[in-house]
């Protein structure tokens, strides 16, 4: 039932094991993380900081698609809810900004922990039907409810002071914020997916079976894989809030559930580096066909058709073929 | 009259009814979702934006061409059944030898272009639909006010679901059909012609998706995005229900469409999410479905 990843990516699990990281991923940590330290000198730094919330969102994503083979279609509802609570601790209870955003993460975490341990009781097709139709409540359940403001949102959330000394208001200062979470997001993600624990969980996602009769608790795993990918979706959605100072309906809707796997597809599922390509990609495409209205949607819908009949080891995964080795 | 916990027969029935309404679209819906799924073994996402274009295609006859309700009920299907074979021959087709998933991914990237278009060209706002003479007012119960439309939507659905089933379970192409579900392998060895099978169950399907949006069109408004969260209802509907069996399928459209219309009664705040929690509860303790047998 495994969705076909690049083989080459998976390739790499096993090649580098627990040791440490193959030389090419460090030398692309270490230029990414170059490139992102200069970018708000050369690009708008909001910009900036949606892609890298986004390519977080989508990283979070991969780690359960790419990884465990489990598609969610309802990752909105992590994103979206940690964005309300978070814009809620900081504008209503003052919360500051890096304690907001833990208190959005916690909720992401325990949604999560509440959806996935239902989810994980169907397989395949139906185990993204369920998760989406749990994001459409959690939709339902952020429409209505009095703190999220409805079709307002939460408006005007306030930025706040870092540790409650540093003024994030400045977009530069915010930035390196956002960037230090996002950073630290990533190299998490890597570690769990080079870890014992990532590799139970790629046995589980090529022989299910076999996991089982080998003594694995697999549905433990999924649903801590769950938990996490939710969680850390969660980090991405709270700190989105902080930067945007808003949390919208758009959040949670089943839209966001459909993007995040638009850029996971195209980026390339099961690659590290894949989703962050993904999400530069697809938020740089909305930004410049902002005011093409529904021509989005149908470009959306145009690379997603494309991306499955045609380019399924997505961009990445392309490039990993080429240099024959693993991104 | 007489009350029932302190709500008016009226407001009771005229929700039941409401609830039927919308049990008639969930079992029409998902019986479609159901037929593909047999044998295509893809969850076919575009199935809302199908039925959108059903209430898209009555509204342009109308519209472009003067041709009334009565027979866009029957044109209209027909027609975006073969757009949907269409789509079939020319998309879907190239996925089958891969993970289902991908049949997922595809299917909402073509719900996404369509319903695209149609938002671009004919904006958000609604169309309104006017119901043909036979369908205005409506008959006195006694206990309640039943409107023609309404009666009428809750026959059609029948109708075409029961005439599904008759179709599937009990003729012979039905019997190919079956078969093909069981072991497509097995039934091309007899020389039936599988594939055609496969695009002609996919394109009765889309029919069936178009039909519930022609029946919709005089009730609700016709809307581009009217089928991208009804579409996700009718998911939870599929999976308290399972699809293995296509009464199953029926059954659990009209009896979940009850049971939110009694929800909208008593607790109007939760009828939104009642199938949700109703699917939460059914994955708790049969995770297969109703009908479904264990996947």
């Amino acid at each position: 039932m495994a969705i076909d990843t690049n083989p080459i990516a998976m390739a790499a699990i096993t090649s580098v094991g627990t040791a440490g990281m193959p030389r090419h991923h460090l030398a692309i940590f270490a230029a990414l993380l170059v490139f992102l330290i200069a970018a708000p000198f050369l690009l708008y730094p909001v910009f900036v900081m949606k892609v890298l919330c986004f390519a977080l969102f989508a990283c979070a994503f991969n780690l359960l698609l790419g990884f465990g083979g489990l598609l969610s279609f309802g990752h909105a509802a992590y994103f979206g809810m940690a964005s309300y609570v978070s814009a809620h601790a900081a504008k209503v209870w003052g919360l500051t900004p890096e304690l907001a955003i833990v208190a959005g993460t916690l909720v992401a975490a325990v949604l999560g922990l509440a959806i996935g341990s239902l989810a994980i009781r169907r397989h395949g097709i139906y185990f993204a039907m369920v998760t989406l139709a749990f994001a459409q409540m959690v939709y339902f359940f952020s429409l209505q409810a009095a703190f999220t403001g409805g079709e307002d949102g939460i408006q005007a959330v306030p930025r706040g002071y870092l540790f409650g000394l540093i003024d994030l208001r400045s977009s530069e200062v915010l930035y390196f914020f956002v960037l230090a979470i996002f950073f630290a997001g990533i190299l998490l993600i890597y570690r769990i997916i080079h870890s014992p624990f990532g590799q139970v969980l790629k046995a589980i996602r090529e022989n299910e079976p076999r996991a089982i009769s080998l003594g694995y608790r697999v549905n433990r795993y999924k649903l801590a894989l769950f938990v996490l990918s939710a969680t850390l979706a969660g980090v991405a959605g709270a700190t989105k809030a902080i930067v945007f100072q808003l949390a919208s309906l758009t959040d949670v809707y089943w839209t966001m559930s459909g993007e995040v796997v638009l850029m996971t597809l195209l980026g390339g599922m099961g690659t590290v580096f894949g989703p962050i390509v993904g999400a530069a990609v697809i938020v740089t495409m909305q930004n410049y066909l902002a005011t093409f209205g529904d021509w989005v949607t149908i470009g959306q819908g145009l690379i997603f058709v494309v991306a499955v009949l045609l380019f399924r080891e997505g961009i990445v995964g392309v490039l990993a073929k080429w240099i024959r080795k693993p991104l | 009259m007489f009350e029932l916990l302190g709500i008016p027969p009226q407001v009771l029935f005229g929700q039941l009814l409401l609830g039927l309404i919308n049990g008639s679209f969930y079992a029409v819906l998902s019986l479609g979702l159901a037929v593909i799924f047999g044998l295509l073994n893809i969850i076919n996402f575009t199935h809302g934006a199908q039925y959108m274009l059903g209430a898209f295609g009555a509204w342009m006859l109308l519209n472009y061409l003067g041709v009334g309700y009565w027979w866009a009920v029957f044109i209209v299907p027909p027609i975006v059944g073969v757009t949907g074979i269409v789509l079939e021959r020319l998309l879907i087709r190239r996925l089958y030898h891969l993970d289902h998933l991908y049949g997922l991914l595809l299917t909402f990237g073509m719900a996404l272009i369509i319903v695209g278009f149609f938002r671009q060209f004919f904006g958000v706002s609604g169309l309104p639909y006017p119901p043909p003479p036979l369908l205005t007012g409506g008959h006195n119960l006694g206990f309640m006010y039943l409107p023609n439309s309404r009666a009428w939507v809750i026959f059609a659905s029948l109708i075409v679901c029961l005439a599904t089933w008759f179709i599937i379970e009990k003729t012979r192409l039905g019997a190919y059909l079956r078969a093909a579900t069981e072991n497509p392998t097995m039934v091309g060895a007899f020389g039936i012609n599988v594939p055609l099978l496969v695009t002609l169950t996919y394109g009765f399907g889309v029919a069936l998706a178009g039909f519930a949006g022609v029946l919709a069109a005089p009730i609700y408004a016709v809307n581009p995005n009217m089928g991208s969260d009804l579409i996700i209802v009718v998911f939870a509907v599929v999976v308290i229900g399972g699809m293995g069996s296509i009464l199953g399928s029926i059954l659990t459209g009209f009896g979940l469409g009850l049971i939110e219309g009694l929800t909208r009664v008593f607790y109007p705040e939760g009828s939104a999410v009642v199938i949700f929690v109703i699917m939460a509860l059914v994955l708790l303790v049969k995770p297969a479905g109703l009908f479904g047998r264990s996947a």
